[in-house]
């Protein structure tokens, strides 16, 4: 079995703010807003060196979205950035009638996605982000597992004409891809090849995946892993082709089983090919306040319960 | 059909955009009765002031682009009056006048409310859900800034649509940022949909607000008097470049050219019946053909 080790834990937001000081240097269309959280969105060293591609729009985020649609019109690529709840359940009807109906090139980049905001509890944290996004005709929906990944994907998007909602955590996680890797919007990337079961996931749950992996093949079972970085388009391909070897799979997002990857794989399934499914993912919950760990522990979006899932999955073959 | 301007500033043909306000006064009443829906109240209350930015005051090119770099740009806010803004673009060059036979029609590009999804020509954001086309104009302002273009943007919003917080968000925003080349103009009716703006929600003065947030503000009392108007957005315009966004506060009358349906609500989103149209289109004699 391929296995993943990581050398450091970084951020997906530092790799957000490198991917967009990079941006700055090479594409002198990209410009960016914040509604008063640049040092949460690791947006400083585009400012530095860009102030007059910079935007702050204090908290007003409807406003920001309004201002970014605006700024297309005239050629230029907005990065919003703010949190992952105010950047979109707040501003859904900016987003839906300005962005997505009127079809334009919009960047929505949210930090702080899922329950990783911690502390501050259920109003500062979401986990219906994803199914708000992916409902938007046009929207492509993407969620990466660690920091080269988030830096990469900062990259693509700038060159991809079309909203795109990107959405990445708080904490420190390993970093485990490749560092000049090549971001494919839309492209699944299988990471570890498997017979008995199929495990597809998405932002942190990844690296969740594979640490589940290594304990299930002590167990004797042999684990596919799939990143799904990209929620919309769907690569339906490469779920379809590696259940079609595994016979079951489990789904793993930091997000309500509601609205999430998980959703979208089984409307997969079901069209193409119906096969036991199991979720991890909150179970139609507000998040509450605690350490992202705790969390993450209560609501059972972990290694174990990847591995408990696995169990309950191939039961059902 | 050119869509340069025939007259300039100095010299315009009022006669000429009178008669173009006549007809599209028809445009609006013959849409929304043919599909029984629509709102011609405001749209009514609304064509001088279209037929003289589209005809006299915006710089316009040739062919229409997204990005309209190279020439003023114009963002309606409160989208439900898309019947005069439909009119004046194809009466001005931008599609077929023939079109305006589809509004509200099944595949058609004149959706209810303006949208870009259809790619209609003119048309360069949808609005509809009320409150957003300030944030919008103050962007493609601050891209015209970016991009050393020197032309102006103009949007356009109701009375009763400043209800909707995010105009405070933008208005405090463009003022903050010295987006001194935008050119927000607020239809005065005093008129919503279920009564008086007065009655349903009291704004207080709308001029001491916008220069509380540190706006120009410069009155147009006759809103349907084209010279008015004329004379009103030329001072607007003088007024730009000076470190602050302009708001022209335009006093129309909804319904405006029917008598029947001047001062009253009740028309804000309600199309006439068929003897209705009849006296509306007798108080309106064609001048330039109808669709």
């Amino acid at each position: 079995m391929k296995t993943y080790t990581y050398t450091e834990k970084k951020d997906t937001r530092s790799g957000f703010g490198a991917g967009l000081t990079e941006l700055g240097r090479t594409n002198p269309n990209v410009v960016a807003l914040c509604a008063d959280l640049i040092g949460s969105l690791k947006m400083d060293q585009f400012i530095k060196e860009n102030p007059e591609r910079f935007f702050q729009v204090g908290i007003a985020e409807a406003n920001m979205m309004g201002i970014a649609a605006g700024l297309t019109i005239g050629g230029k690529i907005p990065f919003t950035g703010t949190f992952a709840n105010f950047s979109t359940g707040r501003v859904y009807d900016q987003i839906r009638q300005s962005i997505a109906y009127s079809g334009k090139n919009v960047k929505i980049c949210a930090s702080h996605a899922g329950l990783t905001l911690g502390e501050d509890g259920a109003t500062h944290q979401i986990l219906e982000d994803i199914g708000l996004m992916k409902m938007l005709p046009g929207m492509t929906v993407i969620n990466t597992c660690d920091y080269n990944q988030t830096k990469a994907a900062t990259i693509a998007i700038a060159d991809h004409e079309g909203p795109v909602y990107l959405r990445f955590g708080r904490p420190a996680v390993p970093v485990f891809t490749p560092e000049n890797q090549k971001f494919e919007i839309g492209k699944a990337i299988k990471l570890t090849e498997g017979t008995d079961v199929t495990i597809v996931a998405t932002g942190h749950l990844v690296w969740e995946a594979l640490e589940a992996s290594k304990v299930l093949h002590e167990k004797g079972i042999s684990v596919e892993v799939i990143n799904i970085h990209t929620i919309k388009p769907l690569d339906e391909k490469a779920i379809l082709e590696s259940v079609a070897k595994t016979g079951c799979v489990v789904t793993a997002e930091e997000h309500n089983f509601l609205g999430g990857l998980g959703e979208s794989v089984a409307r997969t399934l079901a069209l193409h090919n119906p096969t036991p499914q199991e979720f991890v993912a909150t179970n139609d919950t507000f998040g509450e306040s605690g350490t992202p760990a705790q969390l993450m522990e209560k609501y059972g979006l972990n290694s174990a319960s990847i591995v408990e899932k696995v169990q309950t999955v191939i039961g059902r073959k | 059909m050119s869509r340069k301007k025939t007259n300039n500033l100095n010299m315009p043909n009022t006669q000429q955009l009178e008669d173009l306000t006549t007809q599209v006064r028809r445009d609006i009443l013959r849409m929304v009765h043919k599909v029984n829906s629509g709102h011609p109240g405001g749209s009514l209350g609304c064509a001088e002031f279209f037929v003289a930015l589209y005809s006299e005051i915006m710089d316009r090119k040739d062919h229409f682009d997204m990005d309209g770099i190279g020439e003023d740009l114009f963002f309606l806010s409160n989208g439900h009056i898309s019947p005069v803004y439909y009119s004046v673009l194809a009466r001005t060059g931008y599609f077929s006048v023939d079109e305006l036979n589809t509004f509200r029609l099944i595949n058609s590009r004149l959706q209810g409310h303006p949208t870009t999804h259809e790619g209609l020509p003119g048309i360069r954001i949808a609005s509809g859900s009320l409150g957003q086309g300030m944030s919008v104009a103050i962007g493609a302002a601050q891209a015209k800034k970016l991009n050393g273009d020197q032309h102006l943007v103009y949007s356009l919003h109701g009375d009763g649509e400043l209800q909707e917080g995010q105009n405070w968000e933008a208005i405090m925003y463009a003022s903050a940022k010295k987006v001194d080349n935008l050119i927000s103009t607020i239809d005065l009716n005093g008129k919503q949909i279920d009564g008086a703006t007065d009655d349903v929600l009291p704004m207080g003065s709308i001029r001491a607000k916008f220069e509380a947030f540190g706006w120009t503000v410069i009155d147009i009392e006759e809103g349907n008097k084209i010279e008015a108007i004329l004379k009103g957005m030329a001072e607007a315009k003088a007024e730009t470049g000076k470190g602050k966004p302009v708001c022209v506060l335009l006093k129309t009358m909804m319904g405006n050219g029917v008598d029947f349906m001047m001062h009253t609500h009740a028309w804000h989103g309600k199309a006439p019946n068929d003897e209705q149209l009849e006296s509306a289109l007798a108080q309106n004699a064609e001048t330039l053909g109808d669709y």
